[in-house]
């Protein structure tokens, strides 16, 4: 008789098409079912009484915890490699909430620099309003990180892949830092997801996700999601640590152990702020994951062909993609993104000032395949010229401040085929070199 | 297994046990038997104030019907239970000895345990709560024939393998595409 084999650990593919979803004993629902339920009746009233005091684990109310976002938060926290998840209405409520649950007023956070727009408004006018403050460092400069970290510091913050260079974040120097100073690494992870890039196996302790990017990956759900390593010592952090004037004085790191970030987070956070995600766009958000890898595969390779076309076209003065050998965190994009860096980055045209700024604008206004909006991560390839859209409003100082200069050209490339879209690039390009100047 | 699901997944997240020592002192199998056989559950270091892990713990088990045994020095009565002062004053079978004890106080609990087997009382389980460690006690427990559990927290096992866990959004690592058993 041969042995029985060992219990096995999953790969990733199996765990995005199963992990969080058991079928339920009643049905045997194959689907991910949608709990589209604000509300759960109790068994009893005690049960009740347990489950407001979280002695028990279940379902109170839909802003809390939601039977098909459980799924979703699992099936995540799988992928990741965390301890559990917390599934949040948008990306920017899932850094909302992690930070909220971290930080008390008065407090401080050292950001990467190279962050998403948004990212950067709520971190410095919001949270200002909550007499929070976040300071940004070149994130290539270790000194500048290491300099900006005060007593009052509780986290360092960065993305996997930095808006809007592509800049690659070194975790495991981030992470040796946040250790040294017994403060979290949370991670911004939205544009590498968990299949090129799991920055917990480099030492991150909080890992975000704007799902709405590649995780849902069809343009059709806002979510967000927090995932927690559980390997942080909580013990002697004010707000985890600390007994818990809204639960009795529950302290949460010493009830929960490796959930009571999360627990907290949940039960207190979310269910004050009400960023709660809805049980449709869990749902969504699913059905994109459950073929995350294929699709990311093809995204990054549609990428890099693209980056290497735009590089060796004369009209392009620049491109910021990270698969490139030109690009200055090559290196670190091989080591940390073995399978290649995603699949948004920019590039520039040639030319300079008010000209160039036109000049997106026509190449823009002549792709026929890309989408100009406001998005990543689509199945369908994107474009955007910020100059002209989200950084408007600026001057050209201004803009060259935050590295979005006027002939910044940002793509987000989908799933087409590769060479429709090269040619749609051609031809665009041609427009531009064709249509008379002023 | 009762009325969990099937579980193919090794569970390795949050302990600080080396592999091997997991595949010893950690078996999925093993844990899921203790949770489904278990009726009579000694808590020791069960503590009477409401917000404390233990407390949490106590609470639940009895919720979920287990009868539960508070072991404090300390206490009357503790969820309406009456308490004993230490293992060996149990007058009746017990399943499985749950420790909220410093690692130190582990060696007497498994002393008592063992000499409960011997003067055939019963032949509880050793359960030593999450980051509860002393293996030397473990391995005189097992040499003694019982099971031993370390470093996992009986609460946060039962919500895994009975699916309550999982609605916190945690990560229970059970895969399969079983029907889930009643």
């Amino acid at each position: 008789m041969m042995d029985r084999p060992a219990p096995r650990k999953f790969g990733f593919e199996t765990r995005m098409v199963h992990a969080g979803h058991v079928p339920d004993a009643e049905t045997g629902s194959r689907a991910v079912p949608i709990h589209q339920t604000t509300s759960y009746v109790f068994d009893s009233a005690d049960q009740a009484a347990q489950l407001f005091e979280l002695k028990q684990y279940g379902n109170i109310y839909t802003r809390i915890s939601n039977p098909t976002t459980a799924v979703l938060e699992e099936r995540l926290a799988s992928l990741e490699g965390a301890t559990g998840a917390l599934a949040v209405a948008s990306g920017m409520a899932a850094q909302f909430v992690a930070l909220m649950t971290l930080l008390s007023p008065g407090d401080e956070v050292v950001a990467s620099s190279h962050l998403y727009g948004g990212t950067v408004t709520q971190f410095k006018q919001t949270f200002l309003k909550l007499s929070l403050k976040v300071t940004l460092v070149d994130p290539h400069d270790e000194a500048a990180w290491e300099r900006a970290i005060t007593p009052k510091t509780r986290a360092l913050y960065g993305e996997t892949i930095g808006n809007p260079r592509g800049s690659i974040l070194d975790l495991e120097k981030l992470a040796a830092l946040a250790r040294a100073h017994n403060i979290p690494l949370i991670i911004d992870n939205t544009f590498a997801t968990p299949y090129l890039c799991r920055p917990i196996e480099h030492g991150a302790t909080i890992v975000l996700h704007s799902a709405t990017k590649f995780i849902g990956g069809h343009g059709n759900a806002i979510g967000g999601v927090i995932l927690d390593s559980g390997n942080f010592d909580f013990s002697r952090f004010p707000s985890i640590a600390a007994p818990s004037p809204s639960y009795h004085n529950l302290r949460f790191f010493d009830t929960f152990g490796h959930y009571g970030f999360l627990m907290k987070a949940r039960a207190e956070t979310v269910r004050d702020v009400g960023a709660c995600i809805s049980p449709m766009n869990s749902f969504l958000l699913l059905q994109g994951l459950e073929t995350l890898s294929l699709r990311m595969d093809r995204h990054v390779s549609n990428a890099q062909h693209i980056a290497r076309y735009l590089e060796q076209n004369q009209q392009v003065a620049w491109v910021a993609y990270a698969g490139l050998p030109s690009h200055r965190d090559h290196a670190l994009a091989q080591k940390y993104l073995p399978k290649g860096p995603g699949a948004v980055f920019s590039f520039g045209l040639k030319g300079e000032g008010g000209q160039v700024r036109e000049d997106g604008k026509r190449f823009i206004e002549a792709l026929e395949l890309f989408s100009h909006l406001a998005n990543v991560g689509d199945v369908r390839s994107l474009v955007i010229h910020p100059a002209s859209t989200t950084h408007q409003q600026l001057t050209e100082e201004e803009l060259a401040a935050c590295g979005v200069g006027p002939e910044m050209i940002r793509l987000s490339v989908g799933l087409e085929n590769v060479e429709d879209l090269l040619w749609d690039l051609d031809q665009a390009f041609h427009a531009l070199s064709h249509s008379t100047r002023a | 297994m009762g009325s969990g699901s099937g579980v193919s997944c090794a569970v390795t997240l949050n302990t600080s046990l080396t592999p091997e020592q997991r595949a010893r002192y950690q078996d999925v199998a093993q844990i899921n038997q203790l949770l489904d056989s278990a009726r009579t559950i000694a808590l020791v270091g069960l503590s009477s104030d409401r917000q404390k892990a233990s407390y949490f713990v106590a609470g639940y088990l009895k919720d979920e019907g287990y009868r539960i045994v508070p072991v404090n020095p300390k206490a009357d009565t503790i969820l309406g239970e009456k308490v004993y002062s230490d293992v060996a004053s149990i007058p009746f079978p017990i399943d499985l000895i749950d420790i909220f004890r410093p690692p130190q106080d582990v060696d007497e609990i498994v002393n008592q345990a063992i000499s409960r087997k011997e003067k055939g009382i019963d032949s509880p389980a050793l359960w030593m709560q999450l980051r509860i460690i002393n293996l030397p006690a473990a391995e005189r427990a097992l040499a003694a024939g019982l099971t031993v559990i370390v470093d996992k927290c009986v609460k946060m096992e039962h919500g895994r393998y009975r699916g309550g866990l999982h609605y916190a959004g945690m990560n229970t690592e059970i895969i399969s595409a079983r029907k889930r058993r009643r």
